[in-house]
């Protein structure tokens, strides 16, 4: 992982945008509600509002700050809830096949047939939006590749000699899936995490900026919206935002880039 | 330098007498936007806000109003009230005619309020204090009232009261009638054709019984989805004319700075939209009126005019808009003042209970209003916690009564009687509806008032008996007044007259003249 550039590149991102979460609020221990200076104030003109104010006369800096939190944590948050429900569904359909797999990937595909994001709008409006719906939601939508995804894994490492030597050693259902088989399907469900909690955030920030996030708590996507409807009069509104959002789903998409290359044996061993 | 004064004052003299001696110029075609597109134009049958707006220029009613709502002549040339305010007798313009050439006469006037009675909420309220109505020849009408009713004369306005044809209507089933949908008036302007989704258009009315009016020939209203593309489509100058709230705020100061660009706010004055918070005064912390005056003290409603509504509009002092009758601004008063607001709600033991706030779904206005002004609560102490929904759900939330606070702008119709004691008095309280008493403010006193001041003779005893009200209601703070609403309209300034009454576009077109 270390030696490929890019992840490195996407490591020191994510732990910058993690720091920014963690630790800007209490730098900034004002919310980035209040109403600081006078609105539209272009960025770079006054150190205390370095990025410039929104419609109301809001630091755009301050929304930023507290804007990585809500994104950071949506992602992480709904990511893991994703992986919680999709593991156990694709371990169970891999390993027993037959009825219970049919039953489990008919399941599946019955949310991978309704278009995603059309599907986390329903909910997200349906639940009042606030940020366990959209949490929620978002599990909702990204839990059906994770759950495609280790199915096949299992599926081929059922198979394996190491497997069937634990079957026959009695082993039970549940140690055999958890100690044997999931240890060595996890490289993929770790790439494919990493990618979730990219996709998770661009979720978020297009259902806040159709207007559908928590009403109480700002976040990237609510400002790209709320400023572009006067991006023609000041564009820093949604500028900052937007290159926020890019530039943390860049690095999140550069970490599972290079934990592909570091954890697929097969291209470590041709030295790539 | 004084040579220059001089010649200023020369100019200045010059052009005012040029533009006083500019006579109206026939003929010409206007765009104007309509937002959003209508779902009808039976004006008797339909209220909505773009009904009216196209559907007044198409009917008329017995009255007009100037904008300071005094009564002007429109198909009624004269009327007269009895000694007791008791009888009211209309005299009928002679020589008008229904769009399709029949003459309108007293017994479209009695038709009209028999079928308006049954189709037209608001106008049945209005028409509750009539005892009946006669028509002793064809261009008299008398109304008898059971008691005298002061707001009388205020009820004729043509979205209030419109005529409607008793030849194409009478014996018929109104909902199913064709001429619904192009509908036959006496106004200025005919119907010709409605292209969904895309325009109305309408034509002058050659045989209009004010001789040379119409000026202008044709009016398309354009149907733009979009706020922004309705921007645009003024912009690049595919309309002339925005009416009131067709464009976001923001897009106002910079629509109004183009080339040949006139603004006003006028013409909104019969309605007066004024903005308010419903207060939930059954329950929690709100049912305290010391937190309700808090919150009067903590909101900074000067900021919201300048900022959220770009300066338009008035900081409201009161339950009526300073354009409404018996208006008085000799009320307890509520400047900014977060430190007040904290200090009260210390008095009244709030110790941040959740209160929740319900912003108004009208578009980005209204959101970014509703974050201000949790803000300013926020910043006193309250516990402020907003609720999203849309605008279906957000009446039934009101409806239900099943909010702290929320947002809200009524008409007020320029008497009290009409549209301000409904907000206040306990017999207009009722589950299910978002206008009037929602808030559940009760006050036999107020009831009494209100009751008083609808029928009490002469004005003076009105103006008395409101004003206390006033004061009594601005002391209890049932609700949060917040501005008194201005709808900019932005024209091309070769657009004139467009804006001479009171309720300014709706029925407009009548004296609008193009200069080419």
């Amino acid at each position: 992982m270390l030696k490929s550039p890019s992840g490195v590149a996407g490591l020191v991102i994510l732990l910058l945008a993690v720091s920014v979460a963690v630790f800007g609020p209490l730098l900034f221990p004002n919310s980035p509600w209040r109403m600081v200076q006078r609105p539209f104030l272009p960025p770079f003109t006054l150190s205390t509002v370095p990025l410039g104010t929104d419609a109301l006369g809001r630091d755009v800096f301050a929304g930023m700050i507290f804007g990585a939190r809500v994104s950071l944590l949506v992602g992480l948050v709904s990511t893991l809830v994703a992986l919680v429900v999709g593991v156990p569904i694709g371990a169970m359909a891999g390993y027993f096949g037959g009825k219970v797999d049919d039953a489990l990937m008919r399941f599946t595909e019955f949310f991978q047939t309704i278009p995603s994001f059309a599907l986390a709008i329903v909910l997200v409006a349906i639940l009042q939006p606030s940020i366990y719906s959209i949490v929620a939601s978002i599990a909702v939508v990204s839990w059906p590749p994770v759950a495609r995804l280790v199915r096949g894994e299992v599926l081929s490492l059922r198979t394996r000699e190491y497997v069937q030597a634990a079957v026959v050693t009695g082993q039970s259902n549940t140690w055999i899936i958890l100690r044997e088989i999931l240890p060595n399907a996890l490289s993929p469900v770790i790439v494919l995490a990493s990618l979730m909690v990219a996709t998770a955030i661009l979720l978020e920030s297009s259902l806040s900026f159709l207007g559908l996030g928590d009403p109480n708590l700002i976040s990237w996507g609510y400002m790209v919206g709320a400023g572009r409807t006067v991006i023609r009069q000041a564009w820093w509104i949604t500028v900052f935002p937007g290159v926020a959002i890019l530039i943390s789903v860049l690095g999140l998409n550069l970490i599972g880039e290079g934990l592909n290359d570091a954890l697929n044996p097969r291209l470590s061993r041709e030295g790539r | 330098m004084s040579k220059r004064v001089l010649l200023g004052l020369l100019l200045a003299c010059g052009l005012t007498a040029s533009a006083l001696a500019q006579e109206p110029k026939t003929g010409g075609v206007i765009n104007a936007v309509i937002q959003p597109e209508p779902p009808g134009l039976m004006l008797a049958m339909i209220q909505n806000g773009p009904t009216q707006m196209v559907s007044g220029n198409i009917f008329e009613g017995l009255l007009r109003y100037s904008p300071k709502l005094e009564p002007l002549p429109e198909l009624a040339e004269s009327w007269s009230v009895s000694e007791d305010a008791k009888t009211y007798t209309f005299k009928l313009r002679k020589g008008v005619t229904w769009h399709d050439g029949k003459p309108f006469t007293a017994a479209d006037v009695l038709f009209s309020v028999e079928m308006l009675k049954q189709t037209h909420a608001r106008a049945r309220n209005n028409l509750a204090q009539v005892d009946k109505v006669e028509a002793p020849d064809d261009y008299t009408v008398v109304f008898t009232l059971k008691q005298p009713f002061g707001p009388f004369l205020g009820i004729f306005e043509v979205g209030s009261m419109p005529m409607v044809p008793k030849h194409l209507y009478d014996g018929t089933d109104w909902k199913t009638n064709p001429y619904n949908n192009a509908p036959v008036g006496t106004g200025p302007f005919m119907f010709k054709e409605w292209q969904k989704g895309s325009f109305i258009r309408l034509v002058k009315n050659p045989n209009y019984y004010e001789k040379g009016k119409p000026y202008i020939d044709e009016i398309y209203w354009q149907i733009i989805p979009d706020a922004a593309a309705r921007s645009v489509a003024y912009e690049t100058g595919k309309v002339d004319v925005l009416p009131g709230g067709s464009v976001e705020n923001f897009d106002v100061p910079r629509l109004s700075k183009l080339k040949d660009t006139c603004v006003t706010g006028a013409g909104w004055e019969f309605f007066s939209p004024l903005a308010w918070l419903w207060l939930n005064n059954r329950q929690g912390p709100l049912a305290d009126k010391r937190v309700r005056q808090a919150i009067m003290y903590a909101i900074d409603r000067d900021f919201a005019k300048d900022v959220i509504w770009n300066g338009l509009g008035k900081v409201a002092t009161g339950p009526s808009a300073s354009t409404i009758k018996y208006y008085t601004d000799d009320v307890p008063k509520y400047a900014y003042d977060p430190a007040k607001a904290k200090a009260l709600l210390k008095e009244a033991g709030y110790k941040g209970e959740k209160i929740r706030l319900l912003p108004l779904a009208y578009g980005e206005t209204w959101q970014r209003w509703g974050e201000a002004v949790k803000q300013n609560l926020m910043d006193v102490g309250m516990n402020i916690e907003t609720i999203s929904t849309d605008v279906a759900g957000g009446n039934q939330k009101i409806g239900d009564w099943d909010y702290d606070i929320a947002f809200t702008y009524l008409y007020q119709y320029g008497d009290p009687a009409l549209g301000v004691g409904r907000n206040y008095v306990s017999s207009a309280i009722a589950k299910g509806q978002v206008f009037n008493n929602v808030e559940g403010y009760s006050n036999p006193e107020i009831d009494k008032l209100f009751a008083d001041g609808a029928v009490a003779t002469p004005d003076s005893k009105r103006k008395e008996i409101y004003a206390k009200a006033q004061k009594i209601l601005v002391e209890d703070v049932p609700v949060a007044w917040m501005l008194e609403l201005q709808f900019p309209t932005i024209t091309r300034c070769k657009v004139k007259n467009l804006i001479t009454t009171g309720i300014g576009v709706n029925d407009g077109f009548k004296d609008a003249w193009l200069d080419k």
